[in-house]
């Protein structure tokens, strides 16, 4: 255990904070196109205008950014080390400057076909979409294949040389934007279930394809249903053999689950929770001082400590080359929940405010603190809905034997 | 940066692991728990011999000169086990010493190291608080006058280290056994590994270890984590225990373990669980390293891994059924030490009240 700044990472800080000083000033900051800071820190809107990219080219370069991929395409390739990633978070946050995008395709699409896709579509794909020049959406779950997503039923036919394909998927955030999709098919439909499936990537402007968006509990639209008729997708376009999609795929859930499972979602929820208890009057005294919120506050910050640690001792454990066992497989599941939790508890301390809809600016923090309470669902579900989480973390994990499910 | 655990830390918790797997098996933790002081010397030797006793006392003193986070990897070994005895005062009065001075270290840390010498440390005064501020022992002309209800292994302990409101505020001094004017009474605990006793000092000569409030908190702080980190290894032995009884038990034609249900709720636990792991690692190590982050890690990871055990060892419990209540199956030991490391320096919304204000909400 050794959490100090030694002399290396002090020195390596005055790097970054000069590399900063040099490539991204205030006047860059003020420049930001995306309008609400909130929706920024929320997820998939990080700025990706021609500024924005100039200054991603050049952190990958100094190895400040994408630091898992290899340079020859686009990343900066460094050794995992938790310390300066931590770091680089800090001082790029503290000058605005764009960080790394978090989105599905960076984030699940780019592990993926560095584990499993040819040199040329890694090259074709992975700079672009570390930019975001490449939107991606994630075409998996089905009306009748959520939990238990390998009965997929979208067909994949080989005709010549291109893949046609038919079904429908659902649930596809951000399918709208997207230029691309990630999908799973089915290419041999004798086969069991598991081993008839293979991952293709689709191009969102090939004809047959449908977009129709879904409007969810908090009356925003981010998820879509995607319509695929007589789509053809040519050959090259499948990463890993086929019939393998499976397998291939665990890879880019596993990378879902790390990123739901971050720690950030409940901490800002939390720093947000105690600001509003400290502003919010309730029956004419600051809810902070009355003594019951104290002590939910505390309760929660040690489970929001308990989930940042855990956050550590995984990086610390996949820089040793260790399996982390449980402590990997419960994260999801931990910090949903707890995020779920805390804007409980912000709700209560909201007191006749909680009648309040996000964006009704009446609302403490424009009901920020509702949308994260309704949000908690995507979290939950997203990536395998808490019960698929607790088999999971039952069967892997704990070794007990898997029910009759087949 | 590395959160991890050293190699040698590693060794030192597989060692202990496989001691107390061999010389601690519950038949033997129930003999040395219905004996009359429940301390066992042999296994204190036993545990001495590893180093446990010795992990925080200096390399010249004889000890391994070590970290809190060593010593709570202990407490969670011992945790894990149920082992009985007086670790826990003796590790507080260990941490007393070294906050304190030259001649009282130099007198009896040699002989913890060896587990020759047993310590005990009276803090709390039976108000639901454990603060230094607060105390109403005396200790004036030399001697010291007052009651500490809620004293670990007094009746073993070779000194008690006593921390009390001398002339110039909070300090620490020593009694030796067998000293004047100390009347101590056993009393019947919930947890019958680690016993507790009434004692009285009325005129009784002691020496100084240490002064100022700063010594008594660290001491608390120490022992908060190591209650963390017995708590941690108490409830991680439940959910195995449970786990196990869930692979073998079966119901409906069926292990239990099967069932949703089941596999569920112990899916629960570990999710609850394995990243509070973390808390204490943390906790301790900001003992020895963060110290503005030490009392307030130290009181969150105390209330949150306690309120773990509990919730651990109920679904335990609940889990086995019938037999999961009977004296004859073991969980009621890991259910008693959770009553003890629940209440023992302070209930968790005393603590989390403490962090509230630490945090300066």
């Amino acid at each position: 255990m050794n959490l100090k700044y030694s002399e290396e990472y002090q020195h390596f800080r005055d790097e970054v904070r000069a590399f900063l000083q040099e490539n991204w000033t205030a006047a860059d900051a003020a420049s930001n196109p995306v309008a609400s800071e909130m929706a920024q820190s929320l997820g998939s809107i990080a700025r990706t205008d021609e500024r924005a990219t100039e200054f991603r080219k050049k952190a990958a370069a100094r190895g400040y950014m994408y630091r898992h991929v290899p340079r020859r395409y686009g990343g900066g390739e460094q050794p995992p080390d938790p310390l300066k990633a931590t770091i680089l978070q800090e001082e790029f946050r503290r000058v605005k400057a764009p960080p790394e995008l978090a989105s599905q395709g960076p984030s699940m699409l780019v592990p993926t076909l560095l584990a499993h896709g040819t040199d040329e579509q890694k090259k074709q794909f992975v700079e672009p979409t570390l930019l975001g020049h490449i939107r991606w959406c994630q075409g998996y779950s089905e009306p009748g294949a959520g939990s238990d997503l390998a009965s997929l039923r979208t067909s994949a036919v080989l005709e010549g040389d291109e893949w046609v394909v038919n079904g429908q998927k659902i649930w596809t955030s951000n399918a709208r934007e997207a230029d691309w999709m990630f999908a799973l098919v089915r290419t041999e439909p004798e086969a069991p279930k598991h081993e008839g499936i293979s991952y293709l990537l689709i191009d969102m402007k090939t004809p047959g394809i449908d977009v129709r968006p879904l409007r969810q509990m908090d009356g925003d639209a981010h998820f879509n249903e995607v319509f695929l008729d007589n789509v053809r997708v040519p050959r090259g376009q499948m990463v890993g053999p086929r019939g393998e999609g499976w397998r291939v795929s665990r890879s880019t859930l596993k990378a879902e689950r790390a990123l739901i499972g971050n720690a950030s979602m409940a901490r800002r929820a939390f720093d947000g929770t105690v600001l509003l208890a400290q502003q919010t009057k309730v029956r004419g005294k600051r809810a902070i001082e009355d003594s019951k919120t104290r002590e939910q506050l505390a309760e929660l910050e040690a489970r929001v400590l308990a989930a940042e640690y855990n956050g550590f001792r995984l990086l610390t454990a996949s820089a040793r080359g260790e399996d982390p066992g449980l402590a990997g497989l419960v994260t999801k599941l931990h910090t949903s929940t707890l995020a779920y939790d805390v804007s409980r508890l912000a709700m209560d301390i909201s007191s006749d405010h909680a009648l309040l809809a996000p964006g009704e600016k009446h609302a403490p923090f424009s009901g920020f603190l509702v949308q994260s309470y309704m949000m908690y669902f995507a979290l939950a579900i997203g990536g395998g809905a808490p019960n698929i989480q607790r088999n999971v973390i039952g069967e892997r994990g704990l070794g007990l034997p898997r029910d009759t499910r087949r | 940066m590395d959160f991890g655990l050293s190699e040698e830390q590693t060794l030192l918790q597989t060692t202990l692991r496989r001691y107390l797997e061999a010389e601690c098996r519950p038949t033997r933790v129930r003999e040395v728990m219905e004996s009359e002081t429940a301390h066992d010397s042999g296994l204190w030797r036993g545990l001495a011999g590893l180093g446990v006793t010795g992990l925080m006392v200096p390399t010249e003193l004889g000890g391994s000169g070590l970290e809190l986070l060593d010593l709570a990897l202990a407490a969670d070994e011992l945790g894990r086990s149920s082992t009985p005895g007086p670790f826990l005062g003796n590790a507080m009065a260990t941490i007393a010493l070294l906050e304190g001075e030259a001649s009282a270290r130099e007198r009896w840390l040699p002989a913890v190291a060896t587990g020759e010498a047993v310590l005990s440390f009276a803090l709390g005064e039976g108000i639901g608080e454990w603060d230094a501020e607060r105390l109403e022992t005396r200790f004036q002309g030399g001697k010291l006058d007052g009651t500490k209800p809620l004293v670990p292994f007094a009746e073993v302990a070779d000194a008690i280290l006593v921390a009390a409101r001398g002339p110039e505020g909070p300090g620490i001094w020593a009694v030796d056994r067998g000293a004047p004017g100390v009347t101590s009474t056993p009393l019947t605990g919930n947890d019958l590994t680690r016993r507790v006793s009434h004692v009285r000092f009325e005129g009784t000569p002691a020496s100084p270890v240490a002064s100022g409030r700063a010594a008594i908190d660290r001491v608390r702080d120490a022992g908060l984590v190591l209650l963390a980190a017995d708590a941690s290894g108490g409830a991680h032995r439940c959910l195995e225990m449970t786990v196990q009884y869930a692979l073998t038990r079966e119901q409906f034609g069926q292990v239990i373990g099967a069932f949703q249900g089941v596999k569920h709720q112990l899916a629960n636990i570990a999710t609850d669980l394995e990243p509070a792991v973390s808390l204490w690692w943390y906790a301790a190590h900001a003992y020895d390293h963060i110290r503005e982050k030490s009392e307030r890690h130290a009181a969150l990871a105390k209330a949150h891994l306690t309120d773990l055990y509990d919730t651990t060892v109920r679904y335990a419990i609940e889990l086995h059924g019938g037999i999961g209540f009977t004296w004859e199956y073991d969980l009621h030991l890991w259910f008693r030490r959770a009553l003890f490391d629940r209440a023992f320096l302070g209930e968790a919304s005393y603590h989390r009240q403490r962090a509230a204000d630490l945090a300066g909400w």
